[in-house]
């Protein structure tokens, strides 16, 4: 049953994965890219490399999201020129 | 990135999560060398801590926790601390990162092994904590008095 479960995962990824190139709300996207980030986690640790998937879900669904986050608070929707 | 405290749900739920997150973060550290975890990812837990309450305080308000004049020394004492147990190591006698000829007294064998790492993880923990908070302080261009 395992492999069930990681081609759900692997679906569940490239599903976000695509959801965040077609979004046109950077935050939605942002937190898309979150999804994204924890669902590596999630292959990883089923794939049994449990230190990098802890690494991936804390850096990449925590930190990363939060440092787009404040890039999307610096930039302004129209551009000024 | 709140210049002032908007919403008192948000802080009341930020304060009351950080010190857990930190917590955990500690935890992760001390527990690096029996199971997943390590200095890195303590560090990175240890810094959403922070974050957290930068940004839903304000930067201004959170500086009492970790305050922005502070992180880039600490981030390099952190990479100094990393860099030298090393180089004292070779000094020693030994390899680069050969705790077994660190020049301690009254420890021998795996126990200074044991420490030698902790040291060592103690500085990466530092260095990756404070340089987080550091690139977060210098994205907003909060300054090293405080604006903003």
């Amino acid at each position: 049953m395992p492999w069930a479960i990681e081609l759900m995962l692997f679906i569940i990824l490239i599903v976000a994965a695509l959801i965040a190139l077609q979004l046109r709300n950077l935050l939605a996207a942002v937190i898309t890219l979150t999804i994204y980030s924890f669902i590596v986690a999630l292959i990883m640790i089923s794939l049994g490399s449990v230190d990098v998937g802890f690494t991936e879900a804390v850096v990449g669904a925590g930190v990363v999201g939060i440092y787009l986050v404040v890039a999307i608070f610096k930039t302004t929707r129209k551009s000024c020129d | 990135m709140i210049t002032q405290t908007q919403s008192p749900i948000i802080e009341i739920a930020a304060r009351g999560l950080a010190p857990f997150i930190q917590l955990l973060g500690i935890y992760v550290f001390f527990h690096g060398h029996y199971g997943p975890g390590g200095g890195f990812q303590g560090g990175v837990l240890l810094a959403a801590g922070v974050l957290l309450l930068r940004m839903s305080m304000g930067s201004v308000h959170s500086q009492a926790h970790v305050s922005s004049k502070k992180t880039v020394a600490l981030c390099a004492l952190g990479a100094f601390i990393f860099a030298a147990t090393g180089i004292i190591a070779i000094l020693g006698g030994g390899e680069f990162m050969d705790y077994h000829y660190l020049p301690v007294p009254f420890l021998e064998g795996p126990d200074l092994r044991y420490y030698g790492i902790l040291f060592v993880e103690l500085g990466i923990t530092m260095a990756v904590m404070t340089g987080l908070v550091a690139i977060y302080d210098d994205v907003l261009g909060i300054g090293h008095a405080g604006t903003n």
